[in-house]
């Protein structure tokens, strides 16, 4: 595996579209549930072992190998909210853009091709790890990682707070990133049945109500 | 690794020249300039002036709301299928020019959904005077400025002064008011632009945004050679 | 001394259109009582002995409801996941199974966490394509003013073989980091999700509605619609689900 090819894909500078959402952070500002850092961390901890456990689990499975459509109808299934399932194939759609100029593979024309709308972005992701060359828990920590620097960069913009603070919480979840890599990696080796389902019910619930105001600053 | 250009799936990679089936995809053309220089205003004008010669389509892309898109929409310049807002993450030049692939998305969706089309309007939303647009989204762009943001800003620079494809210096009528001089203002932006043409605008007057209207009709003419 | 027992119920439609339950066993704390159904079709309500599950307890109640059956599932009682002995885990495995053009609406009391408790509960059902649910769950973090156990569940539906819902909650001292915070729970303790699943939504997808700040009903990918809610006691989110229950009746 390459660690640099990994460092590409994980940069927030990655012409893939995240910097434009918030990962539920906008709404949870708004209702008075983000004030601080300290909230903030809570927040990105809740959302890494929830939401971020499950997709770090469709990404490893995706670069693993295992059959993307299949990964795809799994991504549904664990999305009960509409606006974050056409989030995360608005998204999915801009990672195959960014994947297929940056790491070329007939699997990802495949996948364009069966989806053209966009799969589910970890599953895209994972697709575009095992592209350029990484492996499952590579692909793991990609996803661990940006579900929670974007509603940390998000807070930064939206709150005004320091981003040595923001960092600062980063940092202190790398531990548990690393973990819910490693927990990822493992469930996606035992095959579908093993693919976590953790859910986040106020992340799911924020998210249609945000999709529906008219005023906002991220598109989710 | 060679990249391929030739699209057998179903979205293009970059901003290449063709639609995947072989047709030329319409001009891209980017307005970008501060807030308040009258950006959409010029849109709305150059939809009105073209629309119906040609089939024009908008992608807006606000700060934090829709308020352009719907500013379109609300009068009524081009039908709303034709009209596509993107949303930004606080961060207008980050969408237009590091980060472009929900811009790709909207203008070939537009394609796809209303097109063939002539001509794709691409507007940032306001923001400084270092913002440009990236090749990859659009083949031109328009930097609009006003005389009311300062006459000094010419003589400033920045990118987009500097090295847009043409430079609108907008609200004309407003000189007099505002202590505004015309002519160091085109003074000052030939000195930044050499060869790059600058016209003058007041959108409050009979085909006011005209002098555009000439340069993107040039500009359709060498797209479709 | 912890328990094994596992109930089972089964529903078939007898020649004449009703529903017959030749199999209804009863098997440790969970006692099965027909009652008197509302509508057409079989009721049965689990009638808790004591208080269960305790930590080392591994129930399970099944049921299957035969092509054409209508059964009714509720519960007399709050279900209480109590701390055993020795602080083991307990289990509670709900397996549903559900034929063409049959309906099972399973709705139970609901589930507390009480303090020092640890409970794993796994909801599996399989829906036939033309099979009718409505699924309730409530889960209350601690009895009254009190801390709430660990409590982790996981609701996997598939519809025809394919998946449909996969959903999986944690919930308390042992549950990873952050279930507090404003990403999972901000500090609510009464979560529900109700489930209504009817082939009749792929004609006409139901729209998103929000029903409160922290409620809201989703279609699903498939022909299903999902409540999920946050409340911050028992009776308001009851009040909640019982508000889009009625809709779904009328």
């Amino acid at each position: 595996m390459s660690r640099a090819a990994l460092l590409v894909l994980a940069d927030g500078r990655f012409p893939a579209g995240g910097h434009a959402h918030s990962g539920g952070a906008e709404p949870a500002v708004k209702a008075g549930r983000i004030r601080d850092a300290q909230d903030l961390a809570a927040f990105c901890r809740g959302r890494l072992h929830t939401a971020g456990l499950t997709a770090a689990a469709l990404a490893a499975a995706a670069a693993l190998g295992l059959d993307p459509l299949r990964l795809d109808e799994a991504a549904d299934a664990r999305t009960p909210s509409p606006a974050l399932r056409a989030t995360a194939r608005r998204l999915g759609r801009q990672m195959m853009r960014a994947a297929r100029a940056s790491w070329p593979s007939p699997e990802l024309e495949a996948l364009a091709a069966a989806r053209p709308r966009g799969a589910h972005q970890p599953v895209v992701l994972g697709l575009a790890a095992r592209s350029a060359g990484l492996g499952p828990e590579d692909a793991a920590h990609c996803v661990a990682y940006e579900t929670v620097s974007g509603p940390a960069t998000a807070v930064v913009r939206l709150l005004s707070l320091n981003p040595f603070d923001a960092t600062a919480v980063l940092a202190r979840l790398a531990p548990e990133m690393d973990e819910v890599a490693r927990r990822a990696a493992e469930a996606a080796r035992g095959g579908f049945g093993e693919l976590p389902a953790a859910s986040a019910p106020l992340l799911d619930i924020t998210a249609e109500a945000h999709a529906a105001w008219p005023v906002r600053l991220f598109a989710s | 690794m060679h990249i391929d250009h030739s699209h057998e799936g179903p979205a293009a990679v970059s901003a290449d020249a063709t639609r995947p089936d072989g047709r030329r995809r319409a001009l891209r053309v980017g307005l970008g300039g501060p807030v308040g220089s009258g950006k959409t205003a010029t849109v709305a004008a150059l939809c009105r002036a073209l629309r119906t010669e040609l089939s024009i389509a908008v992608v807006t892309n606000d700060i934090y709301t829709r308020e352009d898109a719907e500013f379109l929409l609300r009068n009524a310049v081009l039908p709303p299928e034709r009209i596509q807002a993107v949303e930004t993450g606080a961060c207008p030049h980050t969408a237009i020019r590091d980060d472009i692939s929900a811009n790709l998305e909207a203008v070939e969706d537009l394609e796809e959904a209303v097109g063939p089309l002539d001509l794709i309007l691409v507007e940032s939303g306001g923001d400084n005077l270092t913002a440009t647009f990236s090749k990859g989204l659009v083949d031109a762009q328009i930097f609009v400025i006003d005389v009311a943001g300062g006459d000094d800003i010419p003589r400033k620079g920045g990118p987009g002064v500097t090295t847009a494809d043409l430079l609108v210096i907008n609200k004309t009528d407003l000189a007099p008011y505002v202590g505004s001089d015309l002519d160091r203002m085109a003074r000052d932006a030939a000195a930044q632009r050499g060869e790059l043409p600058v016209v003058f605008t007041s959108l409050k007057g009979e085909d006011g945004v005209g002098p555009v209207v000439d340069w993107l009709r040039e500009q359709l003419a060498g797209w479709v050679a | 001394m912890s328990i094994r027992a596992t109930a089972r119920i089964h529903a078939v439609r007898t020649e004449g259109g009703a529903t017959a339950l030749p199999v209804l066993e009863s098997a440790g704390p969970l006692a099965l009582r027909r009652t008197r159904a509302s509508g057409a079709g079989a009721k049965v309500t689990v009638v808790g002995a004591m208080s269960a599950p305790l930590g080392g307890d591994r129930l399970a109640i099944e049921a299957e409801v035969g092509a054409g059956a209508r059964l009714a599932v509720d519960s007399a009682a709050a279900t209480i996941a109590l701390p055993g002995r020795d602080g083991e885990r307990a289990h509670y495995d709900v397996r549903l199974t559900v034929g063409d053009d049959s309906e099972l609406r399973w709705l139970p009391e609901q589930l507390i966490s009480a303090y020092g408790s640890d409970l794993r509960m796994r909801t599996r059902i399989d829906l036939a394509p033309t099979a009718r649910l409505v699924y309730r769950e409530e889960q209350i973090l601690g009895r009254y003013g009190e801390m709430p156990g660990t409590l982790s569940t996981r609701l996997t539906v598939h519809r025809d073989g394919r998946p449909l819902l996969d959903q999986e909650l944690g919930y308390g001292p042992g549950a990873p980091g952050g279930w507090d915070g404003g990403a999972v729970l901000g500090g609510h303790r009464a979560v529900g999700q109700l489930l209504i699943v009817d082939p009749a939504f792929e004609e006409k997808e139901p729209e998103v509605r929000i029903l409160s700040g922290t409620a809201v009903l989703t279609p699903l990918a498939g022909p299903a619609v999902l409540v999920t809610a946050l409340a911050p006691d028992a009776l308001l989110l009851r009040r909640l689900l019982d508000a889009v229950l009625r809709d779904e009746a009328g």
